[in-house]
């Protein structure tokens, strides 16, 4: 089997250095929209000249590159344990390279060890093994601050008036984005997951986060519910960084997965405006990034 | 129009600054976030722990620091961990509400005239710039390595074992952009926009 190392090494510096272009283009949107001479403005100005300064010094958008989360899509004849080795070798490498910050921190003793190398959780990697080539690795660097601010509810909520249906979905993602005001970094994007046990539903909120930005949900209901959350969102007026503004939510994506009859979860995962993700496809010998 | 601001700060230069005023802070300031707050409070404010090994030099070193100074809540990405020639990399603000209970007694015990983070603080810190006075400094989230070109020395670094990102670094900076989002007079920006976002919540919720 090959060694990827290397090439896992530049998805990794892609992905903490250089924003991908249609999180890009949803910051310009945003840019434009902010009255000039607003502290929204001021923000976002400062916003985009930090991502092209980044672009070409290839230096972390921000300090914290957060927890690496891959999702490895393996056809037969790569393992995944070798593969496993690779991604955390790169993740090491890395970090000498200042292009992650050593993030991983015991739980019990708060000792950093240095080097991203965590536990079997830390850095996150998810297999799944396909029947089609192409291999996939994408990489999602979440920060704390948008990490913290991401919110599991159980319907029906009381407080909420929210029940079983979509209409008690919006009113928990709403309830959400106006908890994290600017503390997730606004504007921010959305990934939401409807169903699951709480640990897969949080899993797939994150999954939801890898579409692309400008992509339309196949499903008829959720793509108008992404829609409708996205505008509601930004009538909060919550603004970049929080200031008060027209850009609170960039994008929604929401997902669902199956349920007990008993649960009914709706997660929130909140990605901060610094959406750090990347995907790499190994074909033949060709290695592609996006 | 930005206001430029030296440290250390005197009380009447925090009492005219007002919430939504641009500043461009330079000088001598330390790092500080969840490890160090906890670190302060415990051994030398609440006292609930004796001082141990080099806690007491580090105290010493950091007071006059921090008497008319400021705290940066950042973990920074840093070079040259492993010839100690320390440069920031990346240097944005970490969230701040994390040191809500304790940020506005080490302000009182150091005359502390402000903090530099994101996302605002809550009540206890609001009522502490009142107190002393002082201000909350709003830095741009995630703009980490423009931030850090405003670094333009790593003067030392103490509690390293806490690890990189919760160390205690001395930085001298120069124009280091910020917003005022709390003042000394009671105002806070963070208060009116979840105030206004909660009217329009309840509206979509009905």
């Amino acid at each position: 089997m090959r060694d990827l190392t290397q090439e896992i090494l530049e998805l990794v510096r892609l992905t903490s250095t250089n924003l991908s272009p249609d999180v890009e283009e949803a910051l310009q949107k945003a840019l434009a929209q902010e009255e000039p001479g607003t502290a929204a403005r001021g923000a976002m100005e400062t916003i985009m000249t930090n991502v092209e300064m980044t672009r070409r010094n290839s230096t972390p958008i921000c300090q914290d590159t957060g927890t690496p989360i891959f999702f490895v899509r393996s056809p037969d004849g790569w393992s995944p344990r070798e593969l496993g080795e690779q991604i955390r070798n790169a993740v090491a490498h890395a970090t000498k390279m200042t292009y992650l910050r050593p993030n991983a921190v015991d739980s019990l003793n708060g000792k950093n060890t240095g080097n991203n190398l965590g536990d079997q959780h830390f850095p996150t990697i998810h297999f799944e093994e396909i029947n089609e080539r192409p291999l996939s690795i994408e990489l999602i660097l979440k920060g704390g601050g948008c990490e913290n601010v991401g919110a599991q509810y159980s319907l029906p909520d009381d407080r909420l008036q929210a029940g079983r249906d979509l209409e008690g979905v919006r009113k928990c993602v709403l309830d959400a984005v106006y908890k994290a005001q600017g503390e997730g970094c606004a504007p921010g994007f959305l990934g939401v997951a409807i169903g699951g046990d709480r640990g897969t539903s949080f899993v797939a909120s994150k999954e939801a986060l890898l579409r692309k930005v400008e992509d339309t949900n196949p499903r008829e209901d959720l793509a108008a519910l992404e829609e409708r959350i996205t505008k509601e969102a930004n009538q909060l007026g919550i603004g970049p960084m929080g200031f008060g503004g027209k850009s609170t939510v960039l994008g929604t994506k929401i997902t669902s997965t199956y349920r007990l009859p008993a649960s009914f979860y709706v997660t929130v995962s909140y990605m901060c405006w610094a959406f750090r993700r990347r995907r790499m496809i190994v074909q033949d010998d060709q290695v592609k990034y996006e | 129009m930005s206001n430029n601001l030296t440290i250390p700060i005197s009380d009447d230069a925090i009492r005219c600054l007002h919430v939504g005023d641009s500043v461009l802070l330079s000088g001598i300031m330390i790092t500080g976030r969840d490890a160090v707050h906890k670190w302060l409070a415990d051994t030398f404010i609440k006292k609930t722990r004796e001082p141990v090994g080099d806690d007491l030099e580090i105290y010493r070193a950091i007071k006059p620091i921090l008497n008319g100074g400021l705290i940066y809540h950042c973990g920074p990405v840093v070079g040259g961990l492993d010839t100690r020639q320390y440069r920031f990399v990346a240097a944005g603000p970490t969230t701040s509400i994390r040191e809500e209970p304790y940020q506005g007694d080490v302000m009182r015990h150091f005359n502390l005239k402000g903090v530099i983070g994101k996302g605002g603080m809550g009540p206890k810190t609001l009522k502490a710039c009142q107190e002393v006075p002082g201000v909350y400094f709003h830095a741009i989230g995630g703009a980490a390595s423009l931030i850090a070109e405003s670094v333009k020395k790593v003067m030392g670094v103490y509690k390293l074992d806490f690890g990189v990102p919760e160390a205690i670094w001395v930085i001298d900076v120069k124009d280091f952009p910020v917003v005022v989002t709390m003042d000394s007079h009671g105002n806070s920006l963070h208060d009116v926009v979840k105030q206004q976002s909660k009217v329009v919540l309840e509206r979509l919720l009905a």
